[in-house]
């Protein structure tokens, strides 16, 4: 190492003879640090999402790279949140991505006191099953003035609010045809 | 008021931050200074529960002085309304109005109409059967109205009117009489707000409301989780529109909302007493087919908008049931289920309890933690035959079973529990395309970033092919009850091949906004809807999301490079409008009241509304029109009448219909209240639902005996780091760091009294549940004077429960089920608790502990239920007696 570069590597020096004289900036910069790249850099591609916390609705930028979700962050372009997120749309990341997120369907059944394991295409089937068996259980054609029900009071259903548009409409038109109305979502609350 | 924005909110916050530092002034007024009130130029504090004596005397202190915005009240308020003979206020009537039946808790309305109105709906009720009924219908209908107020028959011609707004008679003089013992000296005795700070309060809102200026108001959870909370809107909204603050820029009345899409869920339910876009779901007996609900809905003859609600119900039936809606069988409406009476979530678990619910779905809701009397939520769900969990990850209401705080006492023993649990993990926000509704209404588009993995799927999917496989197992029924799903239009677009493809969440979108049943050609928005077939709309006030066949939703041109309502951001119901009612923005001439203020006018030399917003009123009526006699629906508003969704075509400071517990906003006292009520004999609203129950104790309030075993307010909220009942940040690393630990804030005064240590343990108490939690002295909680005696206020964040990487106790097991009657919302933001310090006690030690102090208070199966307390009625306990 010359002289001269033993002189650029202390940032005192750096910070007296540059274009950073508060030492704040340029002068502060190891060069590993210099030789850092964002992660966004790298991504694939970029999605464009919402926050799935609060209904404030900031827009973000979902970077994926080998189809995986690399970093979340604000999109400076929305008109509600300017590029910026809180500590909970910040770490959206760890939401996605953490290990407490479930990838297997887990059944428990009566009286047991573990889960077990339960092929998704067979959970659907016994779900119907059940489904079926609540709402003929459950039903009601009239009530005790004669007035029309035609409706089941076997099963209910709770949530709505962390879901899509899409989903609550699926939800509602489906249970409303097998005549369930106990739909119920965070709005009640 | 009743918000914390800057915590719950913070990013929405960044621009009341702007405003201030343009010189806007902040004014915070809440039970404890927040993270709000330490930016706000002026903090007022509030005993928990007493905002509408707070309001009533902001509304008092205008209406005495007179400085309301006359000439907007007198042009876009039923102001100048005459109310019939036979209305009684709560000045009269000691806290009721007329019409109070002790018996059922409830009040017939006919005495709250306008002058002539009155004799039009005696008509038409007359019409009707199923005289038995008219209980139940009244106990919904009201919320079923939605958005859409109410029917009423008659244009404004009809009603008589007082335009000097003198008459005794008149809603001006009705609200001055009812207001008018909400004084400073009132305000200071109820809600232990100091005179001065009071009256800084009423000369900033008034001083910056006319033409130049206008004042917005924030409100969040604080004001709807209560026994009265939709008279809190209401309050809240006559002062706003007193002053001149609807309809027009800067001004407005804003719900701050909690959940990503919560909007959403509101205006495509998932609500037992709604369908898609505030449409009423039919109730027994009084909707027994198409004609009976839509003339109950709305008056064939009313005006504005919302007398084409049989378009839109047409149209949402197209879209249900496809082809096999026709006009011979009503368009399928007989294939919708009945209501009759509260079907709530509250009123549900309490049915599981009861034994009388088989099956259950959680939807990325944690009722275990997340819902108000925890316990009961979670031995509702041990009395099930299954529960499905749909979630992220694993929650303690998927959990309950094996290690809920139950099974420690021995309440739940899981060799015993027979619930069958079935947990299918979810796809998250970037795993799936769709749209979120935020909090001022706007849709905005994902799209999906990455596919999910394993068995996680969406809610579009699941629901997708559940509804698939039942209909292939009912295909061949011939049970009737079947042919709903049998004549269901399931043909939604799917993407991908395989058994199980995903569903095209743009193709429900595009249906949700509608098109032409013959062409399938897109709708462009709601006018465009028909009532005879020819459209199918999924959710009218959607209508347009979809227009051109583009996705609206989807668009994000950046806001530097838009207009100042960047109108090019995602899409806004109604019609990509910013502000709601934006007539109002402008004098009756069509003028905007300022240069300053302006938003939309009239444009005579184009003969229509122009401006910076989309014109929330019929683009080519001028503002001098006066309809002809005969004119129904947008034809029939005047051009003065601002509030187009309302049957009359003004904005409601008295509501002769829509509201179950009075026309107008009273002060009542929460169900669990230090105080007596100062201003009634009437205590606590007399309609709200009480759900007397051994396993819904409430903690005794005056005029009962024993309050001193609950000697102070309990009140909860969220904090920023967190979210809701901690599924989505209490298993996230870098949130459980920032917030590691359920805490509760405590006044040096009361940590004093009770023995409380900064940073030791003390466990809140009430008679349902005792909660731990690390002791946070601070005077952010600062003791307030009530009446002549101090009372002290704690408060905790709610959002810990057993699962996670920071555990803690369940706050919301301190609650028990109170709800107001309009919209069944429970009262969660004030109760009553003790303070003891150090740690609970455990297992059999903390049930014994809760029946001794129970015990103590005197607390029985009917504390808490003689819900009337005025003179002259009866006074009741309204008890279940399943229990």
């Amino acid at each position: 190492m010359g002289v001269q570069r033993w002189l650029e590597s202390w940032p005192v020096y750096r910070q007296l003879t540059g274009s950073d004289p508060l030492g704040r900036g340029a002068a502060a910069e190891s060069p590993s640090y210099t030789a850092m790249r964002p992660r966004t850099e790298t991504a694939d591609r970029v999605a464009g999402s919402v926050c799935p916390f609060c209904a404030v609705g900031c827009a973000q930028r979902v970077y994926v790279r080998d189809e995986k979700v690399i970093q979340i962050e604000g999109d400076p372009d929305s008109p509600i949140s300017r590029g910026r997120l809180c500590p909970k749309g910040s770490a959206s990341l760890q939401l996605v991505t953490g290990p407490q997120r479930q990838e297997k369907v887990r059944y428990r059944a009566p009286y047991a006191t573990e889960w077990t394991d339960l092929d998704l295409d067979t959970a659907m089937e016994m779900v119907v099953d059940r489904m079926l068996d609540a709402r003929e259980r459950g039903w009601q054609e009239s009530d005790e003035h004669g007035n029309r029900l035609a409706r089941t009071m076997g099963m209910a259903s709770l949530g709505g609010a962390t879901l899509d548009n899409e989903e609550n409409y699926l939800i509602k038109k489906l249970f409303t045809a097998l005549g369930a109305i106990q739909i119920e979502n965070q709005a009640r609350i | 008021m009743g918000s914390n924005m800057a915590e719950a909110h913070p990013v929405g916050f960044q621009w009341v931050v702007e405003a201030k530092s343009r010189g806007a002034r902040v004014i915070h007024i809440d039970p404890r200074f927040t993270r709000t009130s330490a930016l706000a130029d002026t903090f007022v504090p509030l005993r928990a529960g007493t905002d509408i004596a707070f309001l009533g005397g902001v509304i008092n202190h205008v209406l005495t002085h007179d400085l309301d915005f006359r000439e907007y009240v007198r042009a876009y308020t039923n102001a100048a309304f005459l109310v019939a003979e036979g209305f009684e206020d709560t000045e009269d009537l000691d806290g009721l109005f007329s019409g109070y039946d002790a018996e059922t808790g409830t009040y017939g309305r006919d005495l709250w109409q306008y002058e002539s109105a009155e004799q039009a709906r005696t008509e038409r009720e007359g019409g009707e059967g199923g005289g038995d009924s008219a209980m139940d219908q009244e106990r919904t209908s009201p919320m079923g109205h939605g958005a859409a107020g109410a029917p009423l028959s008659g244009t404004t011609g009809d009603i008589a009117q007082d335009p000097t707004l003198q008459h005794p008679r008149c809603v001006f003089q009705i609200l001055k009489r009812h207001f008018s013992r909400y004084t400073p000296e009132m305000v200071e005795r109820i809600c232990g707000t100091l005179p001065g700070q009071f009256r800084e309060v009423c000369e900033a809102w008034t001083a910056n409301s006319n033409r130049e200026r206008t004042t917005a108001l924030v409100y969040s959870v604080g004001w709807t989780q209560h026994s009265v909370g939709a008279q809190y809107i209401r309050a809240g909204s006559i002062l706003q529109l007193l002053l001149g603050n609807i309809g027009r820029p800067g001004g407005g009345v804003f719900a701050l909302r909690g959940h990503a899409s919560i909007q959403g869920s509101t205006d495509i339910p998932t609500l037992f007493n709604l369908l898609p876009g505030y449409l009423p779901m039919p109730t027994a007996g009084s909707h027994e087919d198409l004609p009976t609900y839509l003339d109950d809905l709305r008056s064939p003859t009313q005006k504005g908008y919302w007398a084409g609600a049989d378009a839109y119900l047409v149209s949402l039936l197209k879209e249900y049931f496809g082809d096999n809606a026709t006009e011979g069988n009503g368009y399928g409406f007989d294939w919708l289920p009945r209501i009759n009476g509260d079907h709530g979530t509250y009123r549900t678990v309490m049915d599981m309890v009861d034994g009388k619910v088989f099956g259950y779905f959680l939807l990325g809701q944690n009722p275990a933690v997340g819902s108000a009397h925890g316990k009961l939520q979670r031995l509702g769900m041990a009395n099930l035959d299954w529960l499905v969990v749909r979630d992220l990850a694993m929650i303690e209401s998927a959990t309950f079973w094996k290690d809920s705080p139950e099974v420690e006492t021995g309440e739940i023993v899981p060799e015993m529990c027979r619930t069958e649990v079935f947990f299918f993990p979810a796809a998250s926000h970037v795993e799936k395309e769709g749209t979120f509704t935020q909090t001022q209404r706007m849709l905005q588009w994902r799209e999906k970033a990455v596919e999910p993995v394993g068995d996680q799927r969406s809610e579009l999917w699941f629901f997708y092919h559940l509804g698939r496989m039942i209909r292939e197992r009912l295909a061949g029924s011939t049970d009737p009850r079947d042919e709903p799903v049998q004549k269901l239009d399931w043909s939604y677009a799917v993407q991908g091949g395989g058994a199980w493809p995903e569903p095209s969440a743009q193709d429900v979108l595009r249906r949700i906004n509608g098109y032409r049943t013959d062409t399938g050609e897109p709708v462009g928005g709601y006018t465009e809807l028909a009532a005879d077939g020819s459209t199918a709309c999924g959710c009218w006030i959607y209508s347009g999301v979809f227009a051109d066949g583009v996705n609206q939703a989807a668009r994000r041109v950046a806001h530097a490079e838009q207009g100042p309502y960047d109108a090019e951001w995602g899409w806004t119901w109604p019609s990509n409008r910013r502000v709601l009612y934006n007539r109002a923005s402008a004098d009756p001439e069509g003028r905007p009241w300022s240069e300053r203020k302006k938003l939309v006018w009239w444009d005579a030399e184009q003969g229509e509304w122009t401006g910076d917003d989309v014109p929330d009123f019929p683009k080519k009526t001028p503002p001098g029109f006066v309809p002809p006699e005969d004119a129904t629906g947008p034809d029939a508003l005047r051009g003065d009448d601002a509030f187009i969704m309302q049957a009359d075509g003004k904005a409601w400071l008295f509501a002769p219909h829509g509201m179950l517990d009075g026309p107008l906003p009273t002060h009542y006292e929460p169900h669990e209240s230090p105080a007596r009520n100062l201003l009634y004999g009437q205590q606590g609203n007399p309609t709200r639902k009480v759900y007397g129950r051994l396993d819904n104790p409430s903690n005794p309030s005056p005029p009962e005996a024993h309050r001193e075993v609950f000697p102070f307010v309990l009140t909860a909220a969220r904090l920023t780091e967190h979210h809701t009942a901690g599924g989505m940040s209490r298993q996230l690393p870098y949130l459980a760091e920032l917030q590691p630990e359920l805490f509760v804030e405590v006044s040096p005064e009361l940590a004093r009294i009770r023995g409380l240590s900064h940073l030791g343990y003390a466990h809140v108490v009430t008679s349902r549940a005792a909660v731990e939690a690390r002791v946070v002295v601070t005077d952010r909680m600062a003791p307030l004077r009530i009446d002549g005696e101090v009372v002290h206020q704690v408060w905790l964040p709610y959002h810990w429960g057993g699962s996670g990487l920071v555990t803690g106790d369940v706050v919301n097991d301190l609650l028990g089920v109170v709800t107001d009657a309009n919209v069944f919302i429970q009262e969660s933001k004030v109760a009553t608790c003790d303070v003891r310090p150090g740690h609970r006690p455990r297992g059999a030690a903390l049930t014994a502990m809760l029946a001794e102090t129970r015990a103590r208070a005197g607390v029985t199966i009917e504390t808490g239920t003689t819900i009337a307390t005025a003179a002259g009625v009866p006074h009741l306990q309204h008890t279940e007696e399943s229990s």
